[in-house]
C-alpha cells in the first residue's frame, strides 16, 4: 500500500499562556487516520511531553477540540484526509482560550460563562412532588430539543469573532443553552433567564457572522438560539414599557 | 490580505460585507452634505461641480455608491428578518439574495445612467 510509505507535515503549537512556537513532525500517512491519531502518534512515537486532551474518542464528550490548519474542529472525527492541505497540517490549541500546555487549553472561562448565562437547571419543582409530565410535541420542548445534543467542545466558542473581541461575551455556547431553558416548560422564571442574557456581555453582542453554526461538530444552530433571545429580550423590554 | 481560515464562509462575509459598506456610506455622507450645501452657499461651484459628475468615470463610481447604498440597505433587512421573524433556516440564501438585490438595483441604475 503506497498510502502507507507517504509522510504528513505536521506543525504542532508548543508552549503555554507565556509563549511559544510550532514544532514540525513527520507523521507516517494511514488510510482512515483522524488528527486525533495524529496528536497520538507525535506523543506515543515522537515526544512523550507533548500535551493534550481527549477521553472517548467518538465524539461524545467534547474535550479534544483543537485549531486545525485555523479552523476549530473535534480532532477524533475529523479525518486528517478532509482537512489535509498538500501533505501539511497546523494544530493549535483552540482559539480563545489560555493555553494550559501545548495543544490543552483551559476551558475555565467556557464554563464559567456556562454558569453566568443561566445554564444550571433550576427546577420549579421539589422531588415530593409529582413528575410534571412534558409533551415531546409542545413548542417549546421542540425548540429546547434542538440543542441539548451540545457537547461543550468549545468549537462555536473558539470559532466566534465576537469572543475574539470582547472577552466578556457569554459566547454561543452558553446562549444557546440559556435558550434551551428559557423554551424548557419545567423552568418557571423565565425573566431571570433574559436578566442573565441581555447584558453587556449577553445576546445582544451577536455580530451574526455565524461561525457558531458552521463549525459545531453536532450540526446545531447556536445563530437560531441566539437570535431566539434577542427576539425574547426585545419583546420583553418593550412589554414592561407597556 | 488573506482571510483567516475560520472566516471563509458566506456569513462571515456578509457581515464583512454590511459593516464595509456602512463604513463607506459613513465616509460618503460629509461629502454629499458638502456638495448639497452648494446649492446655497456657491451656486457657481455646484454647477461645476455637477458638470464634472456628467462624466463617465464619476457614473461608475455612483454604481459603486449606489451598490454600497443596496447592499447596506438590503443586509440591515435581512438582519431586522433574521432576529425579529420566526427563524428561517436558509440565512446563506438570504444573504446571497441581499447580494443579488443589490446587483440588481446598482446594475439597473447603471443602465439608466450611461
Amino acid at each position: 500500500m503506497s498510502e502507507n510509505t507517504k509522510t504528513l507535515e505536521v506543525s504542532v503549537w508548543r508552549g503555554t499562556q507565556e509563549g511559544g512556537a510550532f514544532e514540525t513532525f513527520s507523521v507516517p500517512a494511514q488510510e482512515s487516520q483522524t488528527v486525533l491519531d495524529v496528536v497520538s502518534w507525535i506523543q506515543q512515537s515522537a515526544d512523550p511531553t507533548l500535551t493534550y486532551r481527549y477521553a472517548c474518542r467518538v465524539g461524545m464528550c467534547g474535550s479534544c477540540a483543537m485549531m486545525v490548519n485555523g479552523q476549530p474542529r473535534w480532532t477524533c472525527r475529523t479525518h486528517v484526509s478532509r482537512v489535509l492541505d498538500g501533505n501539511r497540517l497546523e494544530i493549535a490549541p483552540l482559539r480563545n482560550l489560555p493555553v494550559i500546555k501545548d495543544l490543552a487549553a483551559d476551558m475555565d472561562p467556557f464554563f464559567d460563562k456556562w454558569i453566568k448565562a443561566g445554564g444550571v437547571h433550576r427546577p420549579s419543582r421539589t422531588r415530593h412532588e409529582p413528575i410534571q409530565e412534558v409533551s415531546p410535541e409542545e413548542p417549546g420542548r421542540v425548540e429546547a430539543n434542538k440543542a441539548i445534543e451540545c457537547i461543550n467542545c468549545s468549537v462555536c466558542y473558539a470559532a466566534c469573532d465576537t469572543v475574539a473581541g470582547n472577552e466578556d461575551y457569554l459566547g454561543p455556547a452558553a446562549l444557546q443553552r440559556a435558550w434551551t431553558l428559557y423554551n424548557d416548560e419545567k423552568v418557571q422564571d423565565r425573566g431571570a433567564i433574559l436578566d442573565a442574557v441581555s447584558g453587556s456581555d449577553g445576546c445582544l453582542n451577536c455580530h451574526t457572522q455565524g461561525s457558531c453554526t458552521r463549525y459545531c461538530p453536532n450540526e446545531l444552530d447556536p445563530l437560531s438560539a441566539i437570535a431566539g433571545l434577542k427576539r425574547a429580550v426585545a419583546t420583553s423590554f418593550f412589554r414592561r414599557r407597556a | 490580505m488573506k482571510l483567516k481560515p475560520h472566516r471563509t464562509h458566506p456569513l462571515w462575509l456578509a457581515y464583512m460585507l454590511h459593516r464595509v459598506s456602512g463604513l463607506g456610506l459613513a465616509l460618503f455622507l460629509p461629502a454629499h452634505f458638502y456638495v448639497l450645501a452648494m446649492a446655497v452657499s456657491r451656486p457657481g461651484s455646484l454647477d461645476y461641480f455637477l458638470n464634472f459628475a456628467a462624466n463617465p468615470l464619476v457614473k461608475v463610481a455612483e454604481f459603486g455608491l449606489v451598490f454600497l447604498l443596496a447592499i447596506h440597505f438590503f443586509g440591515g433587512l435581512r438582519l431586522l428578518a433574521l432576529e425579529f421573524l420566526p427563524w428561517s433556516a436558509r440565512q446563506k440564501s438570504l444573504a446571497a439574495a441581499s447580494v443579488a438585490g443589490a446587483f440588481l438595483v446598482s446594475g439597473t441604475f447603471l443602465l439608466r445612467a450611461v
